[in-house]
């Protein structure tokens, strides 16, 4: 709250200064209004984040032409908006561990909350989240998120599993899948952060050295228990399907796909919390359609188009009035995603966030990103 | 008439060579991710020091060396056979045979595989029906052997079949009538004279194999990563480019020496 008053506060003074030129002033700061559309928009998304259905009714009503460019890894997303100079594409739906990377390497610009009217409508905790807020500068706008959930094939896990200890028990060597991503080193730190006080973890995305050597040592005792790294949803759920995997760390898309093919999963959230995903849109620094961007994060953030896609691919919306849109789409559509859960759901979940050095206690003793990275291909072998 | 060829080898090929040794020097700022030009070879002392980046690239290694000696033993006796024996229509069939699946996209014959070779898969299933446990060799580095192996094999046949076809008749005849008996023909006139093929297809089923890091990701269990994964993670997970350019050239070092080895033996004739 208190951040969106200073930057009320900011905006003003932008507007008194920028009065002769009216309209957006992008030298100066932010833009305070949406001009004109440039006719075109070119989007880096995932794949469901652009469909025709919300796609099509945006272009008739603001003409502005959208190209799409799928990626499929957050890593993928940072090469796109750093290459050709960074000016091919306007906008990208980054996840919190490609957010900051993208934000420190000034590869996206600051963005006006102002601009878009269902803003004041998003959950609290998205208005201004760590992965895409610095300093009370917003550098994006929320869209959805997710929880990365544990899940188990019902009919071959007994008892059933209320803990992530399951994915690091000898007992169940070669029947475990884990994401194959250098962010699942904050899955150990999370369940290190609940099972062994004395590291003294407090945020499972700033790990000193210490903890950071405890979780990859954990993650390395885990790999001999593992079937497979997991590189795509699509993977996953052939684990699951063709029996390979029984026990996992997933989303809530694999347990709606495998459930749609009779697999008898069940997802939850263990006792020791989970890590979760939270995407942004992001606008370009070099952005050449800063317009269409505007009105395109402005248009997929109402509540019908997040319902949309809420429920197309699987993920809870920011927006908190999207729920009745999506029980008109889907019944009970609204609740499976916890579109309508109170804000200590959102809290048990720790979002991803791009590892950094510098850890907010003003040492600079955390291990960054490209320490997770190498320590995770160690892991793997 | 050498020109057109020379510049375009020359500047597409050699260039992008030179190029990416030479940002094998380089390095990254970890928090921007800028490439800074600064000359150094830390990415060199990194790649020799660590234990897991030596067993990668000798695991690599090893898999396309398993991998090129299981297809020679299969594409032998089978071009032998194509070359030798068959008749004109089923010599037509074999080869249609060998060459179709080159029709459909390595990504459907990947994919095929980890079908057959899932827990509950097409193979296990076979087993179970003739009464024997079923296998786990699904996701891992077995897996990759036999998938590698049957990805590449008709690149090992072709250059096998056309050097056996090659053999004149006179000289099975000429070992004929001197005496010798199949076998001792086979190992004294016929395997000599097709070895310069083997080298060849060797050169295509060792190479792609080095190579390749979709099968790894694809069908690779745990401790199956490929130098080409490391080098695919180096670029788009890390936005490390230097190091990925410095660990690129293990295989282009391995290359080089495998295919000066393979033109002693006059395998480029055979080609």
């Amino acid at each position: 709250m208190r951040n969106r008053r200073l930057l009320a506060a900011l905006a003003v003074c932008l507007v008194a200064l920028a009065i002769p030129a009216a309209g957006s002033s992008k030298s100066t700061g932010l833009p305070t209004a949406i001009g004109a559309g440039e006719g075109s928009l070119n989007l880096v998304a995932w794949e469901g984040y652009a469909e025709d259905q919300w796609v099509k009714p945006f272009t008739a009503a603001t003409s502005c032409k959208v190209n799409r460019k799928y990626a499929g890894s957050s890593d993928e997303m940072v090469s796109l908006m750093r290459s050709g100079g960074g000016s091919q594409y306007d906008l990208v739906s980054a996840s919190g561990d490609a957010s900051l990377r993208l934000i420190y390497g000034k590869n996206v610009q600051a963005v006006n909350p102002a601009l878009i009217p269902d803003f004041k409508n998003f959950i609290e905790p998205l208005k201004s989240p760590p992965h895409n807020t610095i300093k009370g500068v917003h550098y994006g706008i929320s869209l959805q998120w997710g929880p990365n959930t544990l899940l188990y094939n019902s009919a071959k896990v007994k008892p059933a599993p209320t803990s992530w200890a399951v994915l690091y028990d000898a007992r169940n060597k070669g029947k475990i899948t884990v994401p194959d991503n250098p962010i699942q080193i904050a899955d150990a730190a999370l369940y290190l952060m609940a099972t062994q006080k004395s590291l003294g973890i407090t945020d499972p995305y700033e790990l000193n050295a210490a903890q950071f050597k405890a979780a990859v040592a954990l993650l390395k005792k885990q790999k001999p228990l593992v079937k497979k790294y997991w590189a795509l949803a699509s993977d996953e759920i052939d684990l699951f399907k063709n029996g390979d995997a029984t026990l996992g760390a997933s989303w809530p898309y694999q347990t709606n796909t495998l459930k749609a093919a009779k697999v008898p999963v069940v997802d939850l959230i263990p006792v020791e919390g989970a890590t979760g995903w939270a995407d942004t849109w992001m606008l370009s620094a070099k952005s050449k359609h800063p317009n269409c961007a505007y009105k395109w994060m402005a248009w997929v953030s109402t509540p019908k188009v997040q319902a949309q896609q809420a429920v197309f691919f699987g993920e809870t919306p920011a927006n908190t009035l999207a729920c009745k849109e999506m029980e008109k789409i889907a019944k009970g559509s609204c609740a499976q995603y916890h579109a309508d859960a109170p804000v200590s759901y959102f809290n048990q979940i720790k979002f991803w966030k791009t590892p950094v050095a510098d850890c907010g206690n003003g040492k600079q003793d955390c291990k960054d990103y490209s320490a997770w990275q190498q320590a995770w291909t160690e892991v793997k072998g | 008439m050498l020109a057109p060829p020379v510049v375009w080898l020359g500047v597409l090929y050699l260039a992008a060579l030179v190029l990416l040794f030479v940002a094998a020097f380089w390095k990254v700022d970890s928090f921007t991710g800028d490439l800074q030009h600064v000359w150094n070879v830390d990415n060199f002392t990194h790649i020799f020091q660590s234990s897991t980046y030596r067993a990668i690239a000798l695991r690599t290694i090893g898999i396309a060396a398993a991998v090129t000696i299981t297809d020679a033993l299969i594409a032998l006796p089978f071009a032998y056979f194509m070359a030798r024996i068959a008749g004109p229509r089923t010599r037509a069939m074999l080869f249609v045979a060998v060459m179709v699946p080159l029709w459909s996209s390595y990504l459907v014959r990947v994919y095929a595989w980890r079908l057959i070779l899932a827990h509950d898969g097409a193979l296990n299933w076979a087993l179970h029906g003739i009464g024997l446990p079923s296998v786990s060799v699904s996701y891992s580095n077995w897996a990759m052997w036999i998938v590698f192996s049957y990805i590449w094999l008709p690149f090992m046949i072709l250059p096998v079949y056309t050097a056996i076809e090659r053999i004149p008749d006179s000289l099975l005849e000429a070992s004929r009538d001197l005496g010798a008996r199949g076998a001792r023909t086979t190992r004294k006139v016929v395997l000599p004279l097709a070895l310069p093929g083997v080298v060849a297809g060797s050169i295509f089923t060792f190479s792609l194999t080095l190579g390749d890091y979709i099968t790894p990701k694809l069908v690779g269990g745990t401790g199956s990563q490929f130098i080409g994964n490391v080098v695919y993670d180096s670029v788009g997970v890390a936005n490390n480019i230097p190091f990925a350019a410095a660990y690129a050239t293990v295989p282009l070092v391995v290359m080089a020496a495998y295919l000066l080895l393979a033109r002693r033996s006059g395998a480029f004739e055979a080609l």
